[in-house]
């Protein structure tokens, strides 16, 4: 059986993803800054799948700590999915340069230290899989979401350039498009229902699209059509848009 | 964001918050907000006891905490649903030592309820099964209650519709089973006296539980269908079977699409209805092995099943009357059918022995029906109510939308000591519903 590394799996989108994997017979490891709260998670996969599932103390802030993480993971999974990330509100951390750069710092530069380490050992043996859930919102930088959507810009265009470094050595990296997800994060936001998903929706298409080894996939599909819209929108007319 | 929430029955539906929580901290977050709040699982009673302005939404906190196969102990958090619990102990030869007529509630809901099934008069109703569960009160202290821990709260929380705390954590006791099949047994009974004659005859059941149309007069009056039933064998299943006998039954489900019009049930369309399901039955006796899902939840298979009865919902009314007053539940039965307010499904069963604080079960006969919100409906229930306090009755809060006060003080012995226990753990009313409010539970006073 072969094992999935879960980073961020006490976020509502982690917990999804580990239970689809782990109901597709995956062992499971979840890694999350507060790892004394995935207890039950671990009983619940264990005893609703049949898989093995264990715990590990990461933090993607702690850069330097990453590869010793990434060394004690007994044993070494196939497949690694980067989940965290964090988004605070714009103006405050237009205001506030430690909340920006604790989103960049979360969103990009982190996921990048423990990604490339994944890498290294997945180029070494080639095989294996990487997976980020990055967001919409980096396709085009607008106002309401500036900071957040230009760390995920970055995340993509990371995910992207290691897509084209691993192909040749068997490792595949898929990138994930989420729009709206009905999360603890998104409670009380009015999302429109067309465009929203569920974290349990999101977490098949993540599987479906893993079994067929996608590059890119949106969610829900349509989002790839919208947002291609919203990127082919001439730059002097987007500045005037409130979005 | 507010948002549109109803229960089950649809009636009546309010705007409110829906707050949720996946670690036990979350949790402990909301309960400390200075908004009062009602505990709310998958809106599976049918009237207002989950609604409230704010409500704390359990659905997330659905985790399987530990399983012993071999003592049959199951422990989870109190959002995950009957379904989902029954999906994993079955297949290791465990069944829901109580469950109700539908899968698709939580664990909490399930205790805060105290609910029942047609085995009650043999094992009766979920609180016999409760090991212990944690209790997050309005203070945010957690407490593991249990019959020698804490046991006021464990009494006042089995049936206590929420009010003393948010149930947390759950571990229940499991019943053994060799196989995922019943063997069934349906009787037909031309009228009410045969019914109650055959429920007599076949106590021994461990499940009972009888269809009865409500509609008819005259010498059918009450006629009806027993449905038994036993947990089957290993070989009591056909040989072909064996190899997989716990296997789960394949999830086929459709879902009732729209809204149906409310024109479209009336006394013509009921009355075909019972005629169709009574026919049915070709002969007086049938005996079959089923699958547990047709079996304990006929109607999970059609989701949304409630959209029958018309964006303005329907009422489920569900009493139950001492042995003894047989009478009694003859003039209720008579007085439905004068009025022609017809159920789909009338359901009726015998309860079991049960002495407990607030929990609805206690020993006689139990009527469930629905009825279409309609004019008129509200005054005739009042109607019905005047039978049930007269025959020293009382009405399940569950089910509930519209009692008056007195009728569930007349109804509930235990009543004053529920409301001091209350009082004591919940003081100024933090946990509230708008049931809650409207008997008078926690009441500003």
């Amino acid at each position: 059986m072969e094992t999935v590394l879960v980073l961020g799996a006490t976020s509502d989108i982690g917990i999804a993803i580990a239970k689809k994997f782990a109901s597709e017979k995956y062992n499971i490891q979840l890694a999350a800054r507060k790892p004394e709260l995935l207890g039950p998670l671990q009983s619940d996969i264990q005893i609703r799948y049949n898989v093995e599932c264990s715990v590990y103390a990461f933090d993607a802030l702690i850069f330097h700590s990453h590869s010793m993480f990434f060394e004690t993971l007994s044993p070494k999974p196939e497949t690694t999915i980067c989940i965290f990330g964090t988004m605070d509100d714009e103006e405050d951390a237009f205001n506030n340069w430690s909340l920006t750069q604790r989103m960049i710092d979360t969103n990009y530069t982190g996921a990048v230290s423990i990604l490339n380490i994944a890498a290294r050992s997945y180029l070494k043996n080639k095989k294996g899989t990487i997976i980020g859930i990055s967001s919409v919102a980096g396709d085009r930088g607008r106002a309401s979401k500036m900071i957040y959507g230009s760390s995920k810009a970055a995340f993509n265009a990371y995910l992207a350039g290691l897509r084209n470094k691993c192909f040749k050595d068997n490792v595949h990296v898929m990138t994930v498009k989420p729009g709206f997800v009905y999360t603890r994060m998104t409670e009380n936001m009015e999302l429109p229902a067309l465009l929203t998903s569920t974290p349990a929706y999101l977490a098949d298409v993540v599987y479906n699209g893993f079994a067929r080894k996608k590059n890119v996939i949106y969610i829900k599909w349509f989002w790839r059509y919208i947002m291609l819209i919203i990127k082919s929108i001439p730059e002097f007319q987007f500045k005037k848009m409130k979005l | 964001m507010k948002k549109q929430i109803a229960n089950w029955g649809n009636y009546p539906a309010m705007e409110a918050d829906e707050e949720s929580f996946v670690f036990e901290e979350q949790l402990d977050a909301l309960v400390d907000k200075d908004v009062s709040f009602i505990t709310r699982g998958n809106g599976r009673c049918y009237g207002d006891a989950s609604l409230s302005e704010r409500t704390i939404s359990t659905l997330k906190f659905d985790k399987i905490l530990s399983f012993d196969t071999e003592n049959g102990v199951f422990e989870c958090q109190s959002g995950i649903t009957l379904d989902q619990v029954l999906n994993v102990i079955v297949p290791k030869g465990w069944f829901l030592p109580v469950t109700p007529g539908t899968k698709f509630i939580t664990i909490g809901g399930a205790l805060a309820s105290d609910v029942h099934g047609k085995n009650h008069h043999v094992d009766g109703s979920i609180s016999n099964h409760v090991v212990e569960f944690d209790l997050v009160l309005a203070s945010k202290e957690q407490l593991t209650c249990s019959k020698e821990n804490h046991p006021d709260l464990f009494e006042a929380t089995l049936g206590g519709m929420g009010l003393t705390g948010v149930i947390s954590r759950v571990k229940l006791r499991l019943k053994k089973i060799e196989t995922a099949f019943i063997r069934q047994k349906q009787i037909k009974a031309a009228n009410l006296q045969e019914l109650i004659g055959l429920f007599e005859e076949y106590k021994d059941y461990t499940y009972s539980v009888a269809w009865i149309d409500c509609l008819k007069k005259g010498e059918h009056f009450g006629r009806s269908i027993l449905m038994l039933g036993e947990h089957a064998k290993l070989d009591e299943i056909p040989p072909d079977q064996r190899p997989d006998a716990l296997k789960l039954p394949a999830k086929k489900q459709i879902t009732f699409p729209i809204n149906m019009p409310s024109w479209v049930l009336n006394s013509l369309t009921v009355k075909s209805f019972n005629f169709l399901y009574y026919a049915k039955n070709f002969k007086k006796e049938i005996n079959n092995i089923v699958s547990y899902e047709p079996f304990f939840y006929p109607l999970d298979a059609i989701l949304h099943w409630n959209r029958l009865y018309g964006k303005s919902g329907f009422v489920q009314y569900q009493f139950v009357l001492p042995l003894s007053e047989k009478k009694g539940l003859i003039e209720i039965l008579n007085r439905i059918a004068d009025e022609g307010l017809g159920s789909f499904l009338a359901v009726l069963k015998v309860f079991g022995n049960q002495e407990s604080m607030i929990s609805f079960p206690k020993e006689g006969y139990t009527l469930a029906l629905d009825f279409p919100v309609r004019k008129g409906l509200l005054e005739f229930l009042d109607e019905l109510d005047e039978f049930v306090l007269k025959y020293d009755g009382r009405l399940y809060m569950s089910k509930d939308a519209r009692m008056k006060p007195a009728l569930l003080e007349a109804g509930y012995p235990g009543l004053k000591q529920f409301k001091s226990i209350i009082k004591k753990y919940n003081p100024g009313n933090k946990i509230r519903s708008v049931q809650s409010d409207r008997l008078l539970l926690t009441a500003d006073s």
